[in-house]
């Protein structure tokens, strides 16, 4: 069949039914998010470096945030729990997981499309209202939402409770039904194309890692995120039709007693983090994916331990199911309950290091090729090294007591799903960049944006570990509010400064990305020398992938200076030859 | 199945089942968590002090009955295609569809009927779930009877055959899953 296909405008660049172009479209989308969900974060941490000090073009510029040049509190909260839900959801996941998920997931495993394109089409359609939704509500009455990423009630489900739980609060809950809508689209999209559409010889222990961690990323997706919708229309009822699923009874606000009876806010905590710990993994895992691909085209060498890491990938997938409890040891739970979570969640540690130590051991003999992609596949293990060692303490409920709410968890979990994410994406965008518009970006600057960027995040989040040890709280406005917190202030400025070094080294990047677009050197089919099969059709892909026949696969995806052909590698396309030496053994 | 496919759209047509059994398997998990998380819930919120179960109106067994019936039909349809009868599977089609129109018209007047009595979504734990439950169940018969609808047109087209007719038994399979969600949704409402 011809695979030629004059796709008008709208055809080709809006409504396009392409996987290649609805995963740059994500791609672009997250961009565009992250640069609103950036400016956030930037504003919270100016105001918490010098909390008292007024700043008149601030006020100018965002006038519904500031008054006299101070960010206002409840402002505070909404860019809080605004930045935080925009960054994990609006960005870090439709990046890596619906960006590079539909660009490669065809690719790689020698299908043509995804196995339902109308449908990616219409998940990618799902998430630009989104998207709008969470931005517009900004700009309703009283303000965006205040209750945090979590959206605990009852803050969440009383509409008086403080400015954001109002329209905002809705919309938030609106935009996030849609994002789940448009999630759920995507994952049985991957889980049936990768199970339905591989190409002849491809079988499952040869898919590249990548691959494997996409898979297991959609399973969890589609088995965690059904109770996130539960939760999101009972606290809707709760909002909008008076029920009391997550409400007690004895509320009172402005004098008012409110008529709510019978309800746990504790119901609504179990049923979220019954999706948010998952949800850690559907985006940490793709981030791993991406690193196994990238340390074996760079390091020159087979992925080491590839079926100890898929057996690893599905251990984790099982376990990351059942350990939600440990965001919860302080919210009211037996000890017993919480001595299982702090077992479970520690078990959950072993399988995770078994994929880190690959990684490491992935390097082992390598022949490095130190790239931009592989730098930031360096700091991902940096990163998952020292992020993983927070982790310990957090998962140990005694520990956790004291840490619990505190700066720990924040610079936590900023090294594990901000900076191993973030990483990923930067690894995977200097690494697929050939394949994705047919051309190269520049190294030099893509390792001038490795170097700024590490050290800046490093400090920046070690440090927030330290403020928490000192006792701070996360979502509190005003540090200096607090004498015994006095003394600590001088980190919440070495933080302000150096994230906002790391925030304007993406400058760097953005350049970078956006230049090369239109003068990069033009790449060629294969300009790494790698194995995996993207790699054996043109750059960039034509529509339908492959320009003739779909490649055959012969061979593991990692044959790097394993096999005897004269250029150092064999793509999983290239034909076994006969081997007389084999025979007489 | 072999691994080596021309576009997919032209792949599901060359091949009877192609991509849907696990997209619909996909679909089945997702409904399958989502009631669960909200049975999950339930068992929580029952051990309020407030928990009081509302009488059901007789009605409701004849609504259950009605998609049962649906479901009956669906399979006589089936077996018409099975026995090469194919005059037969469109009739019995849109008498499936009919009944599960009949069962959302019926758990319309159920709602109207519990209002008359003065129970509302909010009168009650136990009453926001039987309407909040009977609402998202109601939601996924009407995807199922946009299913049915899709397969009736298929069926007077003539694309089903004693040989060919995976799409007939997939719209099955997910019909029957939304009976059984509403026996379940029933069966908890009724005991708890």
């Amino acid at each position: 069949m011809s695979t030629t296909h004059q796709p008008s405008f709208w055809t080709h660049y809006v409504f396009s039914t392409d996987h290649k172009m609805i995963g740059k479209q994500y791609y672009f989308t997250a961009i565009f998010m992250a640069l609103f969900a950036t400016a956030w974060s930037l504003l919270l941490r100016v105001h918490l470096a010098w909390p008292g000090r007024t700043w008149p073009l601030f006020g100018k510029l965002f006038p519904g945030l500031f008054q006299d040049g101070v960010l206002l509190p409840e402002r505070y909260l909404s860019l809080v729990t605004m930045h935080g839900t925009v960054m994990i959801f609006f960005v870090v996941s439709i990046a890596l997981v619906s960006g590079f998920g539909n660009f490669i997931i065809p690719l790689q495993i020698g299908a043509r499309d995804m196995a339902y394109p109308f449908l990616n089409m219409l998940s990618y359609w799902t998430i630009v209202p989104a998207c709008l939704l969470m931005l517009g509500s900004f700009f309703v009455p009283d303000g965006a939402a205040a209750s945090g990423w979590t959206a605990y009630p009852p803050l969440s489900a009383i509409p008086e409770a403080s400015p954001g739980s109002g329209m905002g609060q809705t919309l938030w809950l609106f935009a996030m039904a849609l994002f789940i809508a448009s999630f759920t689209m995507g994952g049985l999209n991957f889980v049936t194309t990768i199970l339905n559409l591989r190409t002849r010889g491809m079988s499952m222990m040869r898919m590249p890692l990548m691959i494997w961690t996409l898979f297991v990323a959609s399973v969890l997706g589609i088995l965690a995120f059904p109770a996130l919708t539960a939760a999101a229309i009972m606290l809707l009822l709760d909002r909008l039709g008076s029920t009391s699923f997550f409400l007690p009874a004895g509320l009172v606000f402005s004098g008012t007693v409110l008529p709510h009876s019978g309800g746990t806010p504790l119901l609504f905590q179990h049923l979220f983090w019954f999706l948010g710990h998952p949800e850690v993994y559907v985006l940490v895992l793709p981030a791993l994916g991406i690193a196994f691909e990238v340390i074996a085209v760079f390091g020159r060498r087979p992925v080491f331990g590839y079926r100890t890491s898929v057996w690893a990938l599905l251990v984790i997938a099982v376990l990351s199911m059942i350990v939600w409890g440990h965001h919860m040891f302080v919210s009211g739970m037996s000890p017993y309950v919480g001595e299982y979570f702090s077992v479970a969640t520690v078990t959950i540690t072993a399988p995770f290091a078994i994929l880190a130590m690959n990684l490491i051991a992935s390097l082992w003999r390598a022949e490095i090729r130190l790239s931009p992609a592989l730098l930031f596949v360096l700091g991902i293990i940096a990163a998952v090294g020292i992020g993983g060692l927070g982790g310990i303490f957090l998962a140990t409920a005694t520990s956790d007591q004291y840490l619990h709410n505190s700066y720990f968890v924040v610079g936590h979990f900023h090294l594990m799903i901000a900076v191993v994410t973030m990483f990923a994406i930067f690894a995977g965008t200097y690494h697929w960049f050939p394949k994705m518009f047919g051309r190269e970006m520049n190294a030099t600057l893509g390792k001038v944006h490795f170097w700024l960027t590490v050290p800046t995040v490093i400090v920046g989040f070690v440090g927030m570990h330290l403020l928490g040890v000192g006792g701070e709280q996360r979502h509190l406005y005003d540090p200096t509010a607090y004498e015994f917190l006095k003394p600590l202030q001088w980190l919440n400025v070495v933080i302000t400064l150096t994230l906002g070094g790391a925030a304007a080294a993406q400058l760097v990047f953005l350049g970078n990305f956006f230049s090369s677009l239109f003068f990069g050197a033009r790449a060629g089919a294969n300009p790494w020398e790698a194995t995996t099969l993207e790699w054996t059709t043109e750059s960039p892909a034509p529509h339908g992938n492959w320009a003739h026949e779909l490649p055959m696969v012969h061979r593991e995806p990692y044959e790097y200076r394993v096999g005897r052909s004269p250029q150092g590698y064999d793509p999983q396309n290239a034909a076994p030859t006969a081997q007389p030496a084999m025979a007489a053994r | 199945m072999t691994g080596v496919r021309v576009m997919p759209r032209s792949s599901a047509a060359a091949d009877d089942a192609g991509p849907y059994p696990i997209g619909l398997l996909t679909i089945l998990v997702t409904v399958a968590m989502l009631f669960s998380a909200f049975t999950a819930a339930l068992l929580v919120r029952r051990t309020g002090a407030d928990w009081a179960p509302i009488v059901w109106p007789p009605l409701v067994w004849a609504n259950t009955g009605v998609i049962l019936l649906s479901s009956w039909a669906l399979e006589r349809a089936r077996a018409a295609a099975r026995t090469n009868a194919l005059r037969d599977i469109s009739p019995r089609l849109a008498a499936a569809a009919a009944l599960g129109l009949l069962f959302l018209a019926g758990q319309f007047v159920l709602w109207r009927t519990l209002g008359a009595r003065g129970v509302f979504l909010a009168s009650g734990p136990h009453a926001s779930f039987v309407y909040m439950l009977s609402a998202v169940h109601g939601a996924h018969v009407l995807g199922g009877i946009a299913a049915l609808v899709w397969t009736f047109g298929r069926a007077r087209a003539g694309a089903y055959t004693a040989a060919r007719h995976a799409g007939l038994t997939h719209t099955a399979i997910y019909w029957h899953f939304v009976g059984v969600v509403w026996l379940w949704v029933f069966a908890l409402l009724s005991t708890l």
